[in-house]
């Protein structure tokens, strides 16, 4: 059997967090993750570490201890101001060496899948990625992965007995993030590392972010379907009516209607709205994983037997080209009565 | 300038929607569920395709599975592919993402002379996504994931893509040879062609490998080779919905949706 580089013996009792962010914040989903390693740590009696690299980010150490880090580990390098493969690698490499956590937990965003899947592999552990919960078990001490696979259909519990780290990814939105007690402290780890420039190979000629939106933290989501043909003006109003953001599943983001940051389900971002309003979509499996976590879940729809009925607390069988209009005129109409 | 040699690598999976799980058992019914090739696979075969028309060369298809996969594999041929390469054996089953990877860079090894590793954003089944970064790390090689276009420079002998990531792109650069995984849907990918179909499907062009042809390390296949273990498998409850329908004229159906909107908000 294929051996990890450090096993259950030589293991410290720990979960490490791998933490991604701007300059000056941690991004939503290592908040998250904190979160739901604290709740994990807490029971279990374990140190929460995060592992933070890059550049000149230190601003975010602040953050991490009052969201619940015992612990960072640090490491700041000129090579490590933009992410590259290799030199994240290799860093988070020699850190996990260093550290030999139990568990490593990943942000599943697009640098955090390349990284955890690189990194398993040097470390010859198991990774299991879109994790949809994670818990220790309190008498194997074993982290078990609840994963869903098939679309959604199918769940599935995940361990490994032998092998460490126990890696995981989550994507964003799966956990809650907690509210942050600026008067907790934690330990500062810097890291020594000694790379040089020639293990770089990718080269990063241009990035170019354009506004970027959070799905996940919306109170309202307006999601449509094929069935709204296209049309994704008349949800963007309802949901600015609403405070809300727009999202859509696969077809129309496929067929140009609407940007791939805003597909909603298994493939794209899990939502947690107070309300969901699901205009013209049939309801396949992996679009409702999407919207399983909201409060209240509206769904209107022109055939009385499409799935997305099954799914949501209210129902409304109708043409959402007539329904839509007239609940953004009634919107408006009281939102000019309250002004007034 | 030399040819291009691209492998791209190929999942055989169930469809989605036609897997149930058995409550009695709690395996995945398999048995009666038609199978296709994983739709991001089909995107990356595209993209290959694209760049074998600008730079020539060869495309090779690798696969890890049984025999029963040869038929939609020979689609690939009939769409513009070369070869095939199915790594086959009863030893390779059980694999989880360390094992599957560490088996598809024992056959890309053996095919030798490669210059990119095509594959799929993630798998329609286990949507892991992380079969392209760790093929690239058994290679020691360069990685550049979830690309909507691609481009080789042979002079400089690097690979140019632009990557997806969230509310942007970037575009990246990368020596050969190395693994590109291509974003799901970023292309429409071609019919097969009819006059190539019953050529691809008594083509001589597939070559089938087992554990002991790829020299692979018993340690590191199949169920041996896969730190990961399934405990429990159940369908996925979905949470009780009220599912109540609200009926009447349109007038009165907006008002009730105003209502149930401000209550919630």
């Amino acid at each position: 059997m294929v051996s990890s580089l450090y096993g259950v013996d030589q293991e410290t009792r720990s979960i490490w967090v791998y933490l991604e962010g701007s300059a000056e914040h941690l991004a939503g989903v290592s908040l998250e993750l904190i979160a739901k390693g604290r709740e994990m740590c807490d029971r279990l009696s374990w140190k929460l570490v995060g592992l933070s690299l890059g550049h000149q980010v230190a601003g975010l150490i602040e953050e991490g201890f009052a969201h619940g880090l015992d612990q960072i580990w640090f490491g700041d390098d000129p090579l490590l101001e933009h992410f590259t493969i290799e030199a994240y690698t290799y860093a988070a490499h020699q850190a996990i060496m260093a550290g030999t956590p139990s568990v490593f937990l990943l942000g599943a965003t697009p640098n955090g899948r390349d990284l955890a899947g690189r990194l398993a592999v040097r470390l010859r552990t198991g990774l299991n990625a879109d994790c949809t919960n994670l818990e220790v078990k309190p008498d194997t001490k074993r982290l078990v992965c609840e994963v869903s696979g098939f679309g959604g259909g199918v769940l599935a519990m995940i361990e490994m007995a032998n092998h460490r780290p126990q890696m995981a990814t989550v994507r964003p939105g799966v956990f809650s993030p907690g509210e942050p007690d600026f008067s907790r402290v934690g330990e500062v780890i810097p890291l020594t590392l000694d790379f040089s420039r020639d293990l770089i190979q990718t080269r990063l000629i241009k990035r170019s972010i354009g506004e970027e939106i959070d799905l996940t933290q919306a109170p309202v989501l307006v999601a449509g379907g094929r069935g709204v043909d296209g049309d994704f003006e008349m949800l963007t109003e309802l949901a600015s009516l609403l405070g809300g953001e727009v999202g859509a599943t696969r077809p129309p983001v496929d067929e140009g209607h609407i940007g791939r940051e805003r597909q909603i389900g298994q493939t794209g971002v899990v939502c947690s709205p107070k309300i969901a309003i699901c205009c013209g979509i049939s309801g396949a499996f992996h679009f409702v994983v999407g919207v399983e976590k909201a409060d209240t879940v509206i769904a209107i729809n022109s055939d009385p037997e499409a799935p997305i009925f099954e799914f949501a607390d209210y129902c409304i069988v109708g043409d959402v080209h007539q329904i839509l209009p007239s609940l953004i005129e009634s919107l408006s109409a009281e939102r000019e009565v309250s002004i007034v | 300038m030399s040819e291009l040699h691209i492998v791209v690598c190929v999942k055989v999976v169930p469809k989605p929607e036609e897997i149930r799980v058995d409550p009695a058992t709690h395996l995945l019914e398999r048995s009666n569920v038609r199978t296709e090739i994983n739709p991001p696979d089909m995107n990356a075969l595209e993209m290959a395709l694209e760049l074998k028309e600008v730079h020539r060369g060869r495309i090779s298809i690798l696969s890890m599975g049984p025999a029963s996969f040869e038929p939609h594999l020979r689609v690939a041929l009939a769409m513009g592919a070369d070869h095939i390469y199915l790594l086959s054996d009863q030893a390779f089953a059980g694999a989880d993402t360390l094992a599957t990877t560490y088996t598809l860079s024992q056959g890309i090894r053996k095919i030798g002379s490669v210059d990119l590793i095509f594959c799929g954003e993630e798998s329609s089944d286990g949507a892991t996504g992380q079969v392209p970064p760790g093929l690239a790390e058994w290679l020691d090689v360069g990685q550049l994931t979830l690309l909507t276009e691609v481009s080789v420079d042979r002079t400089r002998n690097i690979a140019r893509g632009r990557r997806e990531i969230s509310g942007g792109y970037e575009i990246l650069e990368m020596p050969l040879p190395g693994v590109v995984s291509v974003k799901t849907a970023s292309n429409e990918p071609r019919f097969m062609d009819y006059d190539l179909k019953s050529w691809a499907f008594e083509s001589e062009r597939l070559t089938v490998w087992n554990a002991d042809d790829l020299g692979a390390d018993s340690k590191l296949i199949g169920l041996a080779g896969s730190p990961t273990v399934v405990t429990e498998l159940a369908e996925a409850p979905f949470r009780e919905r009220r599912r109540e329908f609200l009926v009447g004229s349109q007038g009165d159906v907006t008002q009730e949706l105003l209502n149930i909107i401000q209550r919630q908000l």
